[in-house]
């Protein structure tokens, strides 16, 4: 490189290295990371809500300060409530999505591989769907009791139609080019499902599981609050008898937490599956 | 049947009577009395405009198409079906997104059991073919990490890690840039002549079919027929400037467009 060359380089970098990065500006001049954002809101509210409850503007027995329903939280804990309450409904959302999904898995492999099941199986299977899942509750508790029974077919059943829909669906849609391959080098049909139609259709079952998930936990909120003598739920109901809205916001709080928390790990273990895929 | 492939296999006898698919208003005649023959380790490009079944007679000898009048002979055995004798690229690479480079390639061999081909085997032979393909550095990469180029060049390696006798290849570099596309023709001339494979390429370029084959075969769609049968006696490496390329590229494509030929072709070369 001659010198006049280099010169002009440092020349053309001088100039590039005068012109400063902008900060992306979101509030003016004040610069705040996007992470940062989206806890503003929240704070303020609890802080008010706090700062209004101290000065006796919001009545405790309906809306009880921030403090007092963690103060409930950390008591529940103590007496060893919230290990039985909270044990009882992850037990119950564990088994039911286990037999929702399961059979989920089931239907949606048999009618995405076979049209023939598709064709015989899909219209009930969609006719039951859009009958609301609640409606059965008093069919389950006739057939099955007020006891755990009725309450895991109930999650059991919010479990399934993610699973069975995302699943069926994908396995139908599987690309026919991708199955050409797999005839091509003369494979099985067993060596077809296991080699290219089941990690084909991963993504789609993922987030048929997440989905299946989500309504296994809102599905053992209903359960509990028609009829247990133990869980979350009930201790919401029991907060609702014995007028203590903290036991109920508590609770809540429970609820949100659990939800979150599986359905972080199971997008955890998706995301560990579909490894290095592109997205 | 002759006798030509006594010496070296992978002779590729062609009798096609009548190929037809249901359409709205009957059945399409896509392929209409084909006969060809292809010697024992030659290079064949077939050439046609859209709709001139070219894609189908390849899909025949693949053995994915098994619904025709006719029969097609490989080292004079009746063909019926997919097999390992034959390795097949398509225009898209067709490589599983799940699998890196390694497993793409070795996808090529996993109708086969453990007795018929042992684990060192596979392994060697990935590792020969991946290296043929010059993706040594690329092994273990997924398929979303390559160029189109180095995703056929995968697609290559697992059509032959099987080592078939024939390799079929559809419109194998037509979806790639100009100048990968002149850089793949070099390379699978280059594999074809490593592994003496016979080579059938179907292609609507009608530079790369002068630039490729030993023979040219000319197809006319309505009802798809071969139209003519070019030879190409230039020695390789090919100059695409030279006179008697220009005119034997000048000729395929009178070919294609002689009266009665309603081939659609992209002539952009002329």
């Amino acid at each position: 490189m001659t010198t006049a060359e280099q010169n002009r380089r440092l020349a053309w970098k001088g100039a590039s290295a005068e012109r400063k990065p902008q900060p992306p500006d979101n509030l003016g001049r004040i610069y705040i990371p996007d992470r940062v954002l989206g806890w503003i809101i929240p704070v303020t509210v609890l802080l008010v809500w706090e700062l209004l409850a101290r000065l006796g503007m919001l009545p405790p027995n309906w809306l009880p300060a921030p403090t007092v329903v963690g103060q409930t939280l950390y008591q529940l804990a103590v007496a060893g409530d919230l290990l039985k309450h909270a044990g009882t409904t992850i037990a119950r959302v564990a088994l039911g999505f286990l037999l929702g999904a399961t059979a989920g898995t089931l239907a949606g492999a048999l009618t995405g591989y076979l049209p023939i099941a598709r064709k015989m199986l899909d219209p009930t299977l969609q006719a039951l769907r859009s009958v609301p899942s609640i409606a059965w509750v008093p069919l389950f508790l006739l057939w099955l009791g007020i006891e755990e029974s009725s309450k895991i077919a109930l999650i059991s059943l919010g479990a399934f139609f993610p699973v069975y829909l995302n699943l069926s669906v994908a396995m139908r849609h599987v690309d026919p080019k991708l199955l050409e391959v797999g005839k091509l080098y003369r494979l099985s049909s067993f060596q077809m499902v296991r080699r290219i139609i089941l990690p084909a259709v991963l993504p789609e079952y993922i987030v048929g599981l997440r989905s299946g998930l989500g309504l296994a936990w809102m599905f053992v909120v209903a359960a509990e609050l028609l009829g247990a003598s133990s869980g979350i739920g009930y201790l919401m109901v029991d907060g609702e008898m014995t007028g203590r809205a903290a036991v109920i916001l508590a609770s809540v709080i429970l609820f949100a937490v659990f939800g979150k928390t599986t359905d972080w790990m199971m997008n955890a273990i998706g995301r560990r599956l579909l490894g290095h895929r592109a997205r | 049947m002759d006798n030509r492939g006594f010496a070296q296999r992978g002779s590729v006898d062609i009798q096609i009577a009548h190929k037809a698919f249901a359409g709205s208003k009957g059945p399409l005649v896509a392929l209409k009395d084909i006969l060809l023959t292809i010697d024992p380790g030659e290079f064949v490009c077939v050439v046609g405009g859209s709709g001139c079944g070219k894609t189908t007679l390849l899909r025949i000898i693949a053995g994915l198409e098994t619904d025709y009048e006719g029969a097609v002979f490989l080292d004079d055995k009746q063909l019926s079906g997919t097999g390992l004798d034959r390795g097949v690229v398509f225009q898209e690479h067709r490589l599983l997104s799940w699998l890196t480079v390694h497993d793409n390639v070795g996808f090529g061999l996993a109708g086969l059991t453990p007795q018929e081909r042992s684990q060192e085997d596979r392994s060697r032979d990935i590792r020969h073919y991946i290296t043929l393909v010059g993706l040594d550095e690329f092994e273990y990469e997924y398929p979303h990490q390559l160029s189109g180029g180095m995703s056929q060049r995968v697609a290559i390696a697992r059509a032959l890690v099987g080592r078939p006798e024939v390799l079929l290849l559809d419109e194998p570099f037509a979806s790639l840039d100009a100048l990968t596309r002149m850089r793949m023709q070099q390379e699978i001339l280059r594999i074809w002549q490593a592994e003496r494979t016979t080579v059938v390429l179907v292609t609507h370029d009608i530079e790369e079919a002068v630039y490729l084959a030993d023979r040219v075969v000319v197809m006319s769609p309505q009802p798809g027929t071969i139209r003519n049968v070019l030879p190409v006696r230039l020695p390789r490496p090919r100059d695409r400037t030279d006179r008697e390329f220009v005119r034997l590229r000048r000729s395929v494509h009178d070919e294609l467009f002689a009266p009665g030929a309603t081939a659609h072709l992209v002539a952009d070369n002329f």
